[in-house]
């Protein structure tokens, strides 16, 4: 590994982590916490020949990412929680219409303009179901700021492959937070590019519900022509109202994600070999857990954390095989109860207990081993 | 856990604080290569409102990235004083000013009232730099990281042309540590 260590903050290391996956645009309209991400990517790409975009609005900012992934290009934008809302339209479309694109979402407090500069983690339900319609999604949680850079990466890699939008869920604590960052060379990371369709123009569809093969999404301008619709659309990517046609197209935008599980997943686990108590955290919640089981095991409570870094789509199959042996399961979250709900759906036979604190402030180690010992009693 | 040290600088949005406290955990993390995260809160406003940047330094990795026992805590203004104070560790150390800090009732650990603003106003001519001092003080007084390391870390971050006088700050911030330390 290279020796380029630097003291970052999460901010930063996603768009460093852009500009090494190959970043070629970003349109976006600032909000704290997460305008940083604009703020250097508005430095970086425009020195390196790439494209930086205010626009007008959050909605319009998304609409332009599309246009340019359309183009051929990667592309991202950044934005918080109202903002976020407001993208929802252009994520349906996204997903729809296959277009691969990096969304990041620094959380804040909410509902609405709720706070600005205060973490919270409530935006994990709309990140999988803010916009209308079945689909999939994929969603990235890093719990570090060294983590950010590598899976900002891994999230422009995964929007080509899939070709589906992407989001990293961070939060005020770790976009704002400073700490070290090992930052790689280009060639020690996997980078995955935009590639041309391996037929020719006319022998292409743009989509491809019945291979199981994610199609190449064709460059506009290289001479691959084929219509983009957010209506239900066939192969060819003209409408359609045929049920078969229908069918499939649903299917197929669950299908590309979910066939695909064990090459999307990510997770860590921590001192699981022999727990009593189960602590599913993610995120920067997943830092306080980690120093209460540490205090937990000092005073004799077996406890051991699954931390989800890809966490959509959830990783039900481990939850559900780790249910069988440990019986007791903590969900501590900076709101008031969401992945508990995918914890408990897919934990059968296991309790499953929340400790749900959103004061603005971090949950921290104090509050999740008060809740470790609580349990344990229980 | 145990040789984890948490500062805090505390004041008012626009002070330099947050600058102050990236300064110093560059100076960990960089120069002597130990684990440092810096974090920050604050309010909504632009500028006013107290905020507070706090800097973790540890030999072992650090999971929870904000103060809760403060060691050293630095007090710009009354406000952020009042507020902030509280999670001092009896034995923590408390930096203020004595022309921005009068009222101590809320006072706890080991409270040093030093001249900040005075020496700036004499020695540097205004009051630019206050974070600067208060930086070169609590690196006096914890031996956290060396005076070269914060010094190669300062001159990082500072603007060009304004490389002396921020070294003269941090200077003056050293000699008020080492007399209250010399006390």
């Amino acid at each position: 590994m290279s020796k380029n260590i630097k003291l970052m903050q999460g901010n930063e290391a996603i768009a460093e982590g852009a500009v090494i996956a190959g970043c070629d645009f970003f349109a976006g309209y600032p909000i704290t916490p997460s305008s940083e991400v604009a703020e250097i990517l508005s430095n970086k790409l425009p020195k390196i020949g790439k494209v930086f975009l205010q626009m007008e609005d959050e909605i319009a900012a998304l609409g332009a990412v599309l246009g340019a992934a359309l183009g051929g290009a990667k592309a991202i934008t950044a934005s918080s929680g109202p903002g976020i809302s407001l993208k929802q339209e252009h994520i349906g479309y996204a997903s729809m219409c296959e277009i691969p694109c990096v969304i990041i979402n620094v959380m804040r407090g909410g509902p609405s303009t709720g706070l600005p500069t205060l973490p919270a983690q409530s935006d994990i339900m709309q990140a999988r179901w803010g916009t209308h319609g079945d689909h999939a999604i994929i969603a990235i949680t890093p719990s570090s700021v060294n983590e950010s850079l590598y899976e900002t990466i891994r999230a422009f890699n995964l929007a080509v492959k899939y070709r589906t939008p992407v989001m990293i869920l961070t939060d005020e604590i770790i976009g704002h937070m400073r700490e070290k960052v090992v930052i790689p060379d280009k060639n020690e990371v996997e980078i995955i590019d935009v590639k041309l369709p391996d037929v020719p123009p006319e022998k292409y569809n743009p989509y491809n519900f019945t291979s199981g093969k994610v199609t190449p999404l064709a460059p506009m301008g290289e001479g691959y022509r084929y219509h983009v619709t957010g209506l239900i659309h066939g192969e060819t990517g003209f409408p359609s109202q045929k049920t078969d046609v229908i069918q499939n197209a649903e299917n197929w935008l669950i299908d590309k994600i979910y066939k695909n599980i064990k090459d999307i997943e990510k997770f860590e686990e921590f001192q699981l070999e022999d727990a009593d108590i189960l602590i599913v955290a993610y995120g920067s919640t997943s830092r306080s857990a980690r120093q209460a089981i540490m205090m937990a095991r000092a005073a004799g409570i077996k406890a051991g954390m699954f931390r989800p870094i890809t966490i959509w789509p959830f990783p039900e199959e481990q939850i559900s095989s780790l249910s069988k042996k440990i019986k007791k399961i903590l969900v501590p979250e900076m709101n008031m109860g969401q992945v508990i709900l995918e914890v408990q759906r897919n934990a059968c036979g296991s309790k499953v207990y929340g400790l749900n604190i959103v004061n603005g402030e971090p949950i921290t180690p104090d509050q999740i081993y008060a809740k470790i010992k609580e349990v344990s009693e229980l | 856990m145990s040789d984890r040290i948490e500062f805090r600088f505390s004041g008012s949005g626009g002070q330099g604080l947050i600058l102050a406290g990236i300064i110093l955990a560059d100076a960990a993390a960089i120069y002597e290569n130990k684990n440092a995260v810096q974090t920050q809160s604050y309010g909504p406003e632009a500028r006013g409102g107290s905020s507070k940047s706090e800097v973790i330094v540890s030999d072992d990795p650090i999971e929870y990235p904000k103060a809760t026992k403060v060691d050293y805590m630095v007090s710009l203004t009354q406000e952020s004083f009042n507020k902030y104070i509280s999670d001092v560790k009896d034995n923590g150390i408390v930096i203020a000013d004595k022309e921005l800090v009068t009222d101590l009732s809320k006072a706890k650990g080991k409270l040093y009232m030093l001249d900040m603003v005075k020496s700036a106003r004499e020695e540097l001519g205004k009051l630019l730099g206050l974070n600067i001092i208060s930086l070169g003080i609590l690196v006096e007084i914890s031996g956290v990281v060396s005076h070269d390391s914060i010094e190669k870390a300062l001159m990082k971050r500072v603007p060009k042309g304004f490389e002396e006088y921020n070294k003269k700050a941090l200077e003056i911030g050293f000699r008020l540590g080492k007399e209250i330390k010399n006390k």
